[in-house]
C-alpha cells in the first residue's frame, strides 16, 4: 500500500512537469505564430491583446465618465434655490395709503428690501437738473420693467418702487433727500447714497457717472391692485 | 527598550514607519544657516492643527441655523465651560494663520525659494493660500453677524460682475437662495468643516512632500546639494531632527506666548481680528455704515475698490492674486537669494511690500477720494512690482555667489 503510493507520488511530477513544458510551448507557439501570420495584429510579445484591452478600458472610463457626471448633475443641482426657497420669492402686497410726500417705506420681497417713496414735486424737478451726470440718463441697462422705462422710472409719475440694493456689491443704500447736506457736498440735490463704497444714486435711482456702482437701482415688477395698494413681484398686465 | 525595538521591527516589515522618519525628519538635511524668517513655515503648520483642534470642539456646540447660529456662539461664549477659550482660540488663529503665512511668504520673495527647481512647492504653496482665504471667508459667515452677512454678500455679488448673464447666475447658485440665507450658511458651513479643510490638508502634505524632494532653500540661494561629503550628505546640511524640531520648538514657544496674549488680553484686537459689527446679529434689510473684510483680505478690497468700474475690479483683484502664480517665471534671474541681487530688485520688493501694507490699510477705511487716489498709486505698484521684475530680473548686476553657506 505503502509502496504503492510512493510509486504514484514519485511517478507523477515528472509527467507534470512535461505537459507544463508542453503547454509553455505551445503558448509561445501560438504567439509568435499570431505575429507572423498578421502584421497588423494587436497582439504583443506576451500574449495580451492590447487592442482588446485599450478597448475595454477606453469604454470602462467613458461609462465611468459618464456616470460621475450623472452624479454630479444632482448634486450640482441641489445647490440651486429649494423649491421653499422659490415659495418665498412668492409677491408681496404693500399699502401705501398712510404714506406721505416725501416719505419711504421698505417692504421686504424675496429678502431684499424694496423701497415705496412718494416723492415731492421738488424732488421730481431735480431729475432733468441732473441729467447731465449721470452714467445712464435714458436707463438703456435693462434694470426696471418696459412700463417704468422713462425720466421718473415708475407707474405713477410720484411713487417710486425700487429694490434698495447697490448694484455695486448690495449694500443698502441710504435716503437722502436733504439738498446740499455737509457731508455729500452743496451740489447735492438729494436721492440716494450708498455708504459702504459712496455709490451716489437720483431721486428715480440713476446712478451718477464716476461712482463704483455700475448700473442704475433696480425696479422690480410691480402693479397697483388699487390706489394705495400695489403688488410687487408681478408685471404690469400680468394676472396676479 | 527591547520591547520598542521589536515593535518597531514589527511595524517596519508592515509599514515604512523608520523609512518614512529618516527621510522626512532624523535624515533630512537642511541647510545650516536657516535664519529668523524660517520659523514660518513650522508655525503655520502649529496653527494649522490649533485650527483643526478647536474647530473640532466648536462644531460640538454650534448650529448651522440662520435662526440659531448667532445665539448658539453666545451660547459658546457664555455657558461652555471653556467655550470662551476654544472660541478665541479659533477666531485669533484665524488671523495669525495669515500672519504666519504672509511672513513665510514674504521670505520665500526675499530668497527666491520660488525658483526652479522649486517652481511646483510655490504653486502648491500658493493654492493652499487661496483655500485659506476660501476657508476663512467662509468661516466668517458662520457666527451670522452683521459683517459676516453684508460681507458675504459682498463678496459673493463679485461673481455677479461676469458677463453674459452667467454672473447672476452662478451668484443665486452660489447663495442657494435671492438672498444670503439660511442655505448659503449650511453650505459654508459643510464646505468649511469638511470640504476645504480636506483639501487644505492634502495640499500641506503636497507641498512639504515636494519640499522634501527637492530640498530647503536657505539664506545664500545656493543649492548645498552641490557640496557632499563621502556618504553623500551635504556638508552644509544638519539633520532636521534634533537641530531644527529643537529650534522650532523654541519658536513655537515665543509664537505661542503671543498667541495667548491675543486670546486672554485683546481677542478682538481692537476690531481687527473680530469686527464690531458681528456683536449684532445679521439683518438682511440694514446694511452697517461701512463694510470692511478683516484685515488679511484688505490689500486686494483696497484693490478691488480702486478700480471704477464692477467687472474691472474684479478682474483687477483676481489678477493680484493670479500673478503670484507666475511667479517662478516671471523673475528670470538665475541668481536666488535677495543677498547677490541688485538695487533695482531690492527697491521693487520693498515697493512692493510697502504697496501691499498700505493697500491693506486702505481696504480697512471708508473710501475717500485721498484713500482712492492712493488705493490707486499703490496698485499701479502692486502690478508694476511684476513688470519691472519681468525686466529687472533680465540683465541684473548680481553678486558673486559664495562657494558655501556663509553664517
Amino acid at each position: 500500500m505503502a509502496s504503492k503510493n510512493n510509486k504514484r507520488t514519485s511517478s507523477k511530477p515528472p509527467g507534470n512537469q512535461q505537459a507544463g513544458q508542453r503547454a509553455t510551448d505551445n503558448m509561445e507557439h501560438d504567439a509568435t505564430q499570431v505575429i507572423r501570420d498578421s502584421s497588423e495584429s494587436s497582439i504583443d510579445m506576451s500574449g495580451v491583446d492590447t487592442k482588446r484591452r485599450r478597448m475595454l478600458v477606453t469604454g470602462a472610463s467613458v461609462v465611468g465618465g459618464l456616470g460621475a457626471v450623472a452624479l454630479a448633475a444632482p448634486l450640482f443641482s441641489s445647490m440651486s434655490p429649494s423649491e421653499r426657497a422659490k415659495a418665498a420669492g412668492a409677491p408681496v402686497e404693500a399699502d401705501i395709503s398712510k404714506l406721505v410726500e416725501g416719505q419711504s417705506m421698505t417692504v421686504e420681497w424675496r429678502g431684499k428690501p424694496v423701497w415705496i417713496v412718494r416723492r415731492t414735486p421738488e424732488a421730481l424737478a431735480s431729475l432733468a437738473k441732473v441729467q447731465g451726470e449721470l452714467r445712464d440718463p435714458d436707463c438703456v441697462e435693462p434694470q426696471q420693467p418696459d412700463y417704468a422705462r422713462n425720466d421718473t422710472r415708475s407707474i405713477k409719475p410720484e411713487l417710486l418702487v425700487m429694490v434698495g440694493i447697490c448694484t455695486h456689491l448690495g449694500c443698502s443704500p441710504t435716503y437722502r433727500p436733504d439738498i446740499a447736506p455737509a457731508d455729500l457736498g452743496k451740489d447735492w440735490l438729494g436721492g440716494f447714497f450708498c455708504p459702504c463704497h459712496g455709490s451716489k444714486f437720483d431721486f428715480s435711482g440713476r446712478v451718477y457717472a464716476g461712482v463704483p456702482a455700475p448700473t442704475n437701482l433696480e425696479v422690480p415688477p410691480h402693479k397697483y391692485l388699487s390706489d394705495s395698494l400695489i403688488l410687487i413681484g408681478v408685471d404690469q398686465g400680468a394676472a396676479a | 527598550m527591547r520591547i520598542l525595538d521589536n515593535t518597531v521591527a514589527w511595524i517596519d516589515e508592515r509599514f515604512p514607519l523608520t523609512k518614512m522618519l529618516e527621510e522626512h525628519v532624523t535624515k533630512y538635511y537642511a541647510p545650516k544657516n536657516f535664519n529668523f524668517w524660517y520659523y514660518f513655515g513650522a508655525l503655520s503648520l502649529l496653527v494649522l492643527v490649533i485650527q483643526l483642534v478647536t474647530g473640532i470642539f466648536l462644531t460640538m456646540n454650534y448650529k448651522p441655523d440662520g435662526d440659531l447660529a448667532f445665539a448658539s456662539v453666545e451660547y459658546i461664549m457664555r455657558d461652555v465651560n471653556y467655550g470662551w477659550l476654544i472660541r478665541y482660540m479659533h477666531s485669533t488663529g484665524a488671523s495669525m494663520f495669515f500672519v504666519v503665512v504672509y511672513l513665510h511668504m514674504f521670505r520665500a520673495l526675499m530668497y527666491g525659494s520660488y525658483k526652479k527647481p522649486r517652481e511646483l512647492l510655490w504653486i502648491f504653496g500658493m493654492l493652499i493660500y487661496v483655500c485659506l482665504m476660501a476657508e476663512a471667508f467662509m468661516g466668517y459667515l458662520l457666527p451670522w453677524g452683521q459683517m459676516s452677512y453684508w460681507g458675504a454678500q459682498v463678496i459673493i455679488s463679485l461673481f455677479g460682475a461676469i458677463p453674459f448673464g452667467i454672473g447672476d447666475a452662478l451668484t443665486l447658485w452660489l447663495r442657494g437662495d435671492y438672498i444670503v440665507s439660511d442655505a448659503t450658511l449650511n453650505r459654508f458651513f459643510a464646505l468649511h468643516v469638511i470640504a476645504v479643510p480636506l483639501v487644505l490638508i492634502m495640499l500641506v502634505v503636497a507641498h512639504i512632500l515636494a519640499l522634501h524632494e527637492v530640498g530647503s532653500n536657505n539664506p545664500d540661494g545656493i543649492d548645498i546639494k552641490k557640496n557632499k561629503n563621502a556618504q553623500g550628505i551635504p556638508r552644509d546640511g544638519i539633520p532636521f531632527h534634533p537641530y531644527y524640531t529643537v529650534k522650532d520648538f523654541m519658536g513655537a514657544i515665543v509664537f505661542l506666548i503671543v498667541f495667548f496674549t491675543i486670546v486672554f488680553f485683546m481677542p478682538e484686537m481692537g476690531g481687527y481680528f473680530l469686527e464690531h459689527a458681528n456683536f449684532i446679529p445679521a439683518d438682511p434689510l440694514k446694511t452697517p455704515e461701512h463694510i470692511a473684510p478683516v484685515w488679511y483680505f484688505t490689500p486686494f478690497y483696497a484693490i478691488l475698490r480702486a478700480v471704477p468700474s464692477k467687472l474691472g475690479g474684479v478682474i483687477a483683484m483676481g489678477s493680484a492674486i493670479l500673478v503670484l502664480f507666475f511667479l517662478p517665471w516671471i523673475d528670470r534671474n538665475g541668481i536666488r537669494s535677495i543677498r547677490y541681487r541688485s538695487l533695482a530688485y531690492k527697491v521693487l520688493l520693498f515697493s512692493f511690500v510697502i504697496a501691499f501694507i498700505i493697500l491693506g490699510y486702505y481696504g480697512m477705511q471708508a473710501p475717500t477720494p485721498v484713500g482712492t487716489f492712493i488705493s490707486r498709486l499703490c496698485s499701479l505698484i502692486y502690478f508694476g512690482f511684476f513688470v519691472g521684475l519681468f525686466f529687472v530680473s533680465r540683465s541684473e548686476k548680481t553678486k558673486p555667489l559664495p562657494e558655501r553657506v556663509t553664517s
